[in-house]
């Protein structure tokens, strides 16, 4: 049992060990956020670095004040007007809403499969369901590209098949960005749902069967509730980086496939501008602030265990 | 009523791999009867259970409930229900929702659920938790719990898995009392499966003992302490004593001397066991006795309501003796002692 | 009962061909002699031949695999010392944000790591290059490394600790002779995930590396771009290929550690 409430001071030889990780975090992830921050409310500059401080003392209290009369949310403003971002955001949105939800409906027949498979094979199924996941993510999202392509592999086959006469227009569509996020966080999904019906007590399911339940009905209120969790766990660690994915829009979207992580990108390298690429950054760590905070809960809940 | 029994196994037979699990296996159980299969972990009995609630198949042999062939039905169309050991209580459910589930099942109405659950949750003394999670309730409650969620679609029989077994022992003392209550109540059928002779013996009508998938014996439970028909049933159940001789013209000899027998069916020279229960053996200073086996008193146990004394005979075996509170004289160690019986206490059985 | 377990069965297949149906055919065209996916020219290696003699390919590689060295151990040593106090110091003050920035990057979006580095890297003036790879391929892989050690040490055994104090050992040295050597395996582990997940970043070694230090996926990204390729083929085959090694070695330590663990 975790002792709530109670927060103790570090003794000397914990702060020694704990020193190092966390000055390492506060460098390299907490300064990072509060600059992406700071650099979301400054001018866009056609320097290098290419922004305009937000306060700089070198020009001292009347620069400060110059520099605070401009200080400005004109990046979040370009945000809200252009159209663009809007559209990128709803876009992300739906995408990586879609692709959960495929990616869901696929993983848990299988996790299902490999829970109830035979105890001794289920560690070396499940391993290797996630082992993909090991493997480079820009790889396997290239392979789709030979598969989707218009003279790609499928089309391929359904031309010599005879069941489409023209290529299917695959490749560079929002739906192969889908099929790319579901393939590429398929292990996502599949870990966290395996884990939840791996662990349920296989006399629930008896019980409910010997108390007139079909095997349906077993499912539908047995197994699938008991699930919850996991089905939560994996739909988060799915959507939450899905929203912001840069190389599957990328590599398999058409120009027109518009995602938030892409247009930040494009914005960084592409435009050079950084105020607004930081801007999208924030509006984008908004967006997945409630799915992010859950998980979180989720991984602290966990880890007090 | 027709004549078929509620259940009815007949002839049958489940391996495991290379383990035999049932040999051969038939009994009945009548309807309203409480029926208790008893014996060690491993002998078969949770097996039976699970064939009749249809989550085993059977290799020979069939299984019939109220006159109808159960094989090939699932589950969750035969008229059973099984009150798990774990309890299998739904962690995701309330109380009521647990107790409610085989109803919904069945397809009832909202107001004869609500109706039916309050009255099982008066049978099993459990008002007022109806809301509360299974993690909310003590050990006593989960069991209650699961007893009436297992009672509430009306089964025909009601399969008890060790229902006793997670609980400790004062309360365990008290709901076998309960259970046998409720059952006389229900006049529902009821077969328990136990490892503890104590439950089968307070709590059933009649007993099946099994051992390594087999049955040796079924019977009252007066009758199979009394008379337990092989050496395993007489030393699972109760206290007993055994000596080991032979058969000499009628009469069962042993290095102790000579006992005479009764009726046993044993031929003359075969070797044998006498199987006697502690209680049956009366104990005098051997300076008062004239009969009996002759031996020293080497332990003596004060266990309030009996006086429990180990005797060791003149031919080295060991005979464990109890007499009831108000038996007379009392014994030190060391003291010579006799004991005696009536010929018809002792059971003779051939040597294994 | 038999539809259900066919069912099952039918579902571990469509699974797994999902999964690795890509990546075969993507091995299987890295061998083929023709630029076509669809036509299959014969079995060849001049691919592989080619990429070996693509010089920025391998000086990428190079880069790659030392930037991936050097953060995965930074990574595993902060990740140890993390672990331990997240394993240990029970509810101390500020644990929620140290335990919530140590998880975080486990979910957030690449991107936005990736820019944040950068300003950093650009706040304290430092040229970006081969270092500030390094370091942010050691704060974005500490996290995994983190994950995977705090398992192991949850599931040590604290008795075993206090037995060795109990009999004279400074809690350092407790640490160091009884829980290290039980944990090493994991340890090792942790180093090897960071390793791979180095290796195979694009996003955040865009934003972290210079001109000078160009890696593998960067590389292989930008004649991805272009379309498929051959060569891209053989690097991604190649590259399969080393990941499945490590796993199979990581299995092989964590399986030798399970059955020592039954021995002992």
């Amino acid at each position: 049992m975790p002792e709530s409430g109670k927060r103790r001071k570090l003794t000397r030889g914990e702060m020694l060990v704990i020193a190092a990780p966390y000055a390492w975090i506060a460098l390299f992830f907490l300064a990072p956020f509060a600059l992406i921050v700071k650099i979301s409310l400054s001018q866009p500059a056609q320097t290098r670095p290419p922004y305009e401080p937000v306060l700089d003392l070198a020009n001292g209290v009347a620069g400060l004040f110059e520099k605070l009369s401009q200080f400005g949310l004109g990046a979040y403003r370009g945000l809200a007007e252009d159209n663009l971002y809007l559209d990128s955001y709803l876009s992300s949105l739906t995408i990586a809403g879609v692709a959960t939800l495929i990616c869901l409906i696929v993983a848990y027949p299988f996790a299902l499969a490999i829970a109830r498979a035979p105890r001794r094979l289920r560690p070396i199924l499940i391993g290797f369901a996630v082992a993909p996941f090991w493997t480079s993510f820009l790889i396997r999202v290239y392979a789709w590209i030979a598969l989707l392509k218009d003279e790609g592999l499928i089309n391929h086959a359904l031309m010599a098949l005879g069941l489409i006469d023209a290529p299917l227009p695959m490749f560079a569509t929002s739906g192969a960005v889908v099929v790319g996020i579901v393939y590429s966080y398929l292990p996502f999904m599949l870990l966290p749902l395996y884990a939840a019906i791996e662990g349920q007590d296989a006399s629930l399911r008896e019980a409910a069967a010997d108390l007139g339940a079909t095997p349906l009905q077993v499912f539908l209120h047995v197994t699938l509730p008991l699930s919850r969790r996991g089905i939560v766990a994996g739909a988060l660690l799915v959507f939450i980086p899905a929203v912001g994915e840069f190389v599957i829009p990328d590599l398999l979207g058409g120009s027109d496939t518009l995602m938030i992580g892409r247009t930040l990108w494009n914005d960084f390298f592409a435009n050079r501008d950084w105020p607004a690429a930081s801007a999208a950054a924030v509006a984008l760590l908004a967006l997945l602030l409630f799915p992010i905070l859950l998980y979180e809960r989720a991984q602290l809940r966990e880890d007090a265990r | 009523m027709t004549d078929a029994p509620l259940l009815s196994i007949k002839g049958a037979s489940k391996r495991f791999g290379a383990v035999t699990a049932l040999e051969d296996v038939s009994l009945e159980v009548g309807g309203g009867e409480f029926f208790a299969l008893l014996g060690p972990s491993g002998c078969g009995k949770t097996t039976l259970m699970r064939l009749v609630a249809g989550f085993e198949t059977l290799d020979s042999g069939r299984v019939e409930i109220a006159g109808a062939d159960m094989s090939g039905a699932p589950p969750h169309r035969r008229p059973v229900n099984l009150m798990f050991q774990s309890y299998a209580l739904f962690p995701h459910l309330s109380v009521f929702e647990n107790i409610a589930f085989g109803l919904r099942r069945q397809g009832a109405g909202k107001t004869e659920i609500a109706a039916r659950v309050a009255e099982l949750l008066q049978i099993v003394r459990l008002e007022g938790v109806e809301t509360r999670r299974p993690d909310q309730l003590s050990g006593g409650q989960r069991q209650r719990v699961a007893l009436a969620r297992a009672l509430a679609p009306r089964p025909r029989l009601l399969l008890l898995d060790e229902p006793l077994g997670a609980l400790d022992r004062q309360l365990r003392e008290e709901t076998q009392f309960q259970i046998k209550e409720i059952q006389r109540r229900l006049k529902t059928s009821f077969v328990v499966v136990t490892h503890d002779q104590d439950e089968a013996l307070v709590m059933a009508d009649r007993i099946a003992v099994m051992r390594a998938g087999r049955i040796e014996q079924i019977g009252a439970p007066a009758e199979v302490y009394e008379r337990p028909a092989t050496r395993f049933v007489a030393s699972f159940i109760g206290q007993m004593n055994f000596l080991e001789g032979h058969m000499e013209s009628g009469a069962f000899v042993g290095p102790f001397g000579r006992l005479p027998a009764g009726d046993d069916g044993l031929e003359d020279g075969a070797k044998a066991v006498l199987a006697i229960r502690p209680e049956r053996l009366a104990i005098a200073p051997a300076s008062e006795a004239a009969e009996g086996l002759r031996g020293v008193i080497e332990d003596v146990a004060f266990r309030g309501e009996t006086t429990h004394f180990r005797l060791r005979l003149s031919g080295g075996e060991t005979l464990r003796v109890s007499r009831g509170a108000d038996g007379g004289r009392s014994f030190s160690i060391g003291d010579a002692a006799r004991v005696s019986f009536p010929p018809s206490a002792a059971r003779l059985f051939a040597s294994e | 009962m038999n539809a259900a377990r066919l069912a099952r069965l039918g579902a571990l297949v469509a699974g797994f061909v999902f999964l690795y149906g890509p990546i075969v055919i993507l091995a299987t065209m890295s061998f083929n002699a023709s630029r076509l996916v669809t036509v299959w020219g014969g079995f060849s290696t001049k691919w592989y031949a080619a990429l070996f003699h693509d010089e920025q390919m391998l000086r990428a590689a190079q880069i790659s695999l030392a930037a991936a060295a050097l953060s995965a151990l930074i990574a595993t040593i902060n990740g140890l010392l993390a672990a331990l106090a997240l394993a240990r110091f029970g509810a101390f003050r500020t644990r929620a944000l140290f335990a919530g920035s140590i998880y975080a990057p486990l979910v957030m979006p690449e991107v936005v790591l990736g820019l944040g580095l950068l300003l950093v890297f650009v706040a304290f003036g430092v040229e970006r290059g081969f270092l500030t790879l390094v370091l942010a391929h050691a704060s974005f892989t500490m996290c995994f490394a983190t994950v995977m050690i705090h398992a192991a040490l949850k599931g040590c055994d604290r008795t075993l600790e206090e037995a060795a104090m109990d009999l004279g050992a400074t809690p350092v040295r407790a640490f160091a002779l009884v829980t290290l050597p039980l944990i090493a395996p994991s340890v090792v582990s942790a180093y090897l995930l960071a390793f791979i997940i180095s290796l195979d970043d694009l996003v955040i070694a865009s934003f972290a590396t210079g001109p000078g230090a160009t890696t593998l996926p960067m590389r292989i990204y930008s004649q991805v771009r272009l379309g498929v390729s051959p060569e891209v083929n053989a690097i991604s085959t190649l590259l399969l290929g080393f990941v499945a090694a490590a796993l199979g070695l990581s299995a092989l330590i964590t399986r030798g550690r399970a059955e020592g663990g039954g021995a002992g």
